[in-house]
């Protein structure tokens, strides 16, 4: 689950990471209000989950609370487009912050790195811009350092990066604190990614998370059930949205560009069977592992949902039975196609292993023939698309 | 010989009156798994298939059988706990099938319990043909043989086996790696391990889209395993970037993980890679019938 920055400091403020005093509103009255009460000069921040917000004109300055009510309702609701992002993202809160004067911006982030199986911080002296673009072009800039997970964090690794990384000495007396602040936002919440852009050393010498990106790990999200209302909140994606309605795992559906309709049990045979397919000269729809020891219910609902999508020309269901049984996925089939009130697209079936016998009478007797390998039903698939 | 497992491993089942231990417990015993006994907290005293005793800790176990490998079936919010349990009571060999565990428990897993080889998570397991399974595979796909089986999926396993054997070419032992970003076990500690195996001429190695285990094992390959031929296969090659398909850790991010990376660094180390599973048992014949790299 992706945060947005308001949340992600929420966390900060928990791990004692200074973030900027500030206000969290979903209207321009409440906005309003909060400039007159607190006279000075805000920042007003789109909430939103896109990459380049800034750019996209989500970021402005407000000095008194006309203009803040008057920014506030110009930003809230208007659609934010980027390069990152070009369908757009709707903007529903504003984080007003105190204006920060800046002397300096730093990066700090941690992350996964699965090779070493090991958390990794990586730190460099520009911050406010894009890291890839900094290890891009100046790779020498940047500075990583791996934490054993059975040691835990100490200050001496965000010392190391501090030097490394050449961070102006301001930053230096207390970033261990935030590194080590970060890094049990890390583990206790399971992220997979903390990121600070920037971490600013303002002119009064203060450090201060102007920015926050937070991504968890929604496998870990049952160790804090008071982030359930965040959860209810973020934004749904179409295809996990559908695959969690018919009882499948939040990533075993996924819309690709193809007009071949893809159902397989696995994910590795999933996508085997996409690659079949262009193999064959066709391209994939979706893809759709109906996961381990599926019930005749659970194809027939995956065929529903793959034929929903209109540009589904045919499709391929390709059953390598382990523990998923022939019979059942050949009922699911049948009773899918006896449904009246979904529409139907040529249909070639691949049925090998556990009680592949059993299924292909069943589909026999529904005057269905399966054919025998995966190249060759990715081929007549191609073929029926084209048909 | 095999790798990791054979007739005399003692098998330990952690969960084993759950639904989906009890299910694969009978399965691996018709496969003549050599299950020694299950743990499930509270039910420690009884037994379950006719006489495998249940206990109510790994400790008990491993004491009164002498078990040397556990399989994990426990639910995503307490396997972390359950491979901790086996490692303190001294198993060797853990293969973990839960899938949904949260990365960060194997982060920490992986850092602190040296000595123990654990397979997955969210593996199929590992199996030597006509010696024993650990695992959920379909056991009559596979057949006794000479050829050495690594994979990061479970149903490409399958299909892949499938045709080696029909090729008539068996198996010394296959490896399901896992999908989850952390795993235990990586290609190239297989590879390293299949490299000492005499009865393992060839090896097949079924990789897919996310990360850089394929890469790590390509240079492994080019390093270290002069003499044994190879063959890889990469799931996930038209795949689109950004989106997850299925498994956790098969996502393209950014420049990273990609087929082409794959690909070139098979290439330079001199591995074919098969582009449909059905060219896997050709290629692996033409290498074994002396081609060398």
């Amino acid at each position: 689950m992706k945060l947005m920055e308001y949340q992600g400091k929420e966390l900060f403020r928990r791990v004692g990471i200074p973030t900027p005093r500030g206000h969290f509103a979903k209207s321009a009255d409440d906005v309003a209000a909060f400039v007159a009460a607190n006279p000075g000069s805000w920042v007003l921040k789109s909430q939103v989950l896109m990459g380049g917000r800034g750019k996209a004109g989500g970021i402005k300055f407000a000095d008194d609370p006309n203009q803040a009510r008057a920014i506030a309702s110009e930003l809230l609701g208007k659609v934010l487009k980027s390069v990152q992002n070009p369908e757009g993202e709707r903007v529903g809160s504003l984080l007003v912050e105190e204006k920060v004067a800046i002397e300096s911006e730093a990066y700090v982030s941690i992350t996964i790195d699965r090779a070493a199986k090991k958390p990794v911080v990586i730190v460099t002296a520009q911050g406010g811009m894009d890291v890839e673009e900094v290890a891009a072009h100046d790779p020498d800039a940047i500075a990583k350092l791996w934490i054993d997970a059975a040691a835990g964090f100490w200050p001496f690794v965000a010392r190391r990066l501090a030097f490394a990384a050449k961070l102006p000495l301001g930053f230096h007396k207390t970033f261990p604190g935030v590194v080590g602040g970060l890094y049990s936002l890390f583990m206790d919440y399971g992220a997979n990614l903390v990121e600070i852009n920037p971490l600013v050393l303002s002119k009064d010498g203060a450090v201060i998370a102007s920015d926050a990106k937070v991504d968890l790990d929604d496998n870990a999200l049952y160790k804090h059930p008071e982030l359930k209302d965040w959860k209810a909140e973020a934004p749904v994606d179409e295809d996990q949205a559908a695959a969690v309605a018919i009882g499948l795992g939040l990533s075993n559906y996924a819309k690709l560009d193809g007009n071949i309709g893809v159902i397989a049990n696995g994910a590795g045979l999933g996508m085997g069977t996409m690659d079949a397919i262009r193999n064959a000269g066709g391209s994939a729809a979706n893809f759709l592992d109906i996961g381990g020891g599926a019930q005749a219910d659970l194809v027939k609902k995956s065929y529903n949902l793959v034929v929903s999508d209109p540009k589904v020309k045919s499709m391929f269901i390709n059953i390598f039975g382990g523990i998923t049984r022939g019979d059942q996925v050949a009922r699911g089939i049948v009773e899918a196609l006896a449904g009246g009130d979904i529409r139907k697209v040529p249909l070639v079936v691949r049925l090998t292993g556990t009680n592949e016998k059993e299924g292909r009478a069943i589909l026999a007797a529904a005057g269905m023939n399966p054919v025998e390998t995966m190249d060759e039903g990715a081929k007549t698939a191609v073929e029926l698309a084209r048909a | 010989m095999a790798i990791w497992l054979d007739k005399n491993s003692k098998i330990i089942v952690q969960g084993i009156t759950g639904r989906e231990g009890l299910f694969h417990t009978q399965r691996m015993l018709a496969y003549r798994t050599p299950i020694v006994g299950g743990v499930t907290p509270g039910k420690g005293g009884s037994s379950v298939e006719g006489g495998i005793p249940v206990f109510n800790t790994v400790h008990d176990a491993v004491a009164k059988t002498g078990a040397t490998h556990t399989i994990i079936f426990v639910p995503p919010a307490f396997a972390a706990d359950a491979l901790y349990e086996a490692h303190d009571a001294g198993i060797g060999f853990a293969a973990c099938i839960t899938e949904g565990i949260p990365v960060h428990d194997m982060l920490r897993v992986v850092a602190t319990t040296a000595g123990m080889r654990i397979l997955g998570p969210n593996c199929p397991g590992i199996v030597s043909p006509g010696k024993a399974l650990v695992g959920i595979m379909p056991g009559h796909i596979f057949k006794e043989g000479r050829v050495g089986m690594i994979s990061r999926s479970g149903t490409l396993t399958y299909e892949i086996v499938d045709n080696l054997t029909k090729a008539g070419l068996g198996q010394s032992t296959c490896v399901g790696i896992g999908g989850d970003p952390i795993i235990g076990t990586t290609f190239v500690d297989a590879l390293r391990a299949f490299a000492n195996d005499p009865e393992t001429d060839a090896i097949v190695l079924c990789g897919e889209i996310g990360g850089s285990d394929e890469e790590d094992a390509a240079a492994f390959i080019h390093d270290h395993l002069p003499d044994k031929p190879v063959v890889a296969f990469i799931g996930g090659r038209s795949a689109p970037r950004g989106k997850r398909l299925g498994h956790a850790g098969a996502i393209i991010s950014g420049n990273f993980g990609t087929p082409e990376s794959k690909l070139a660094a098979f290439a330079a180390a001199g591995v074919p890679v098969a582009d449909r599973p059905s060219q896997i048992p050709d290629v692996v014949k033409s290498r074994l019938s002396g081609a060398k790299r």
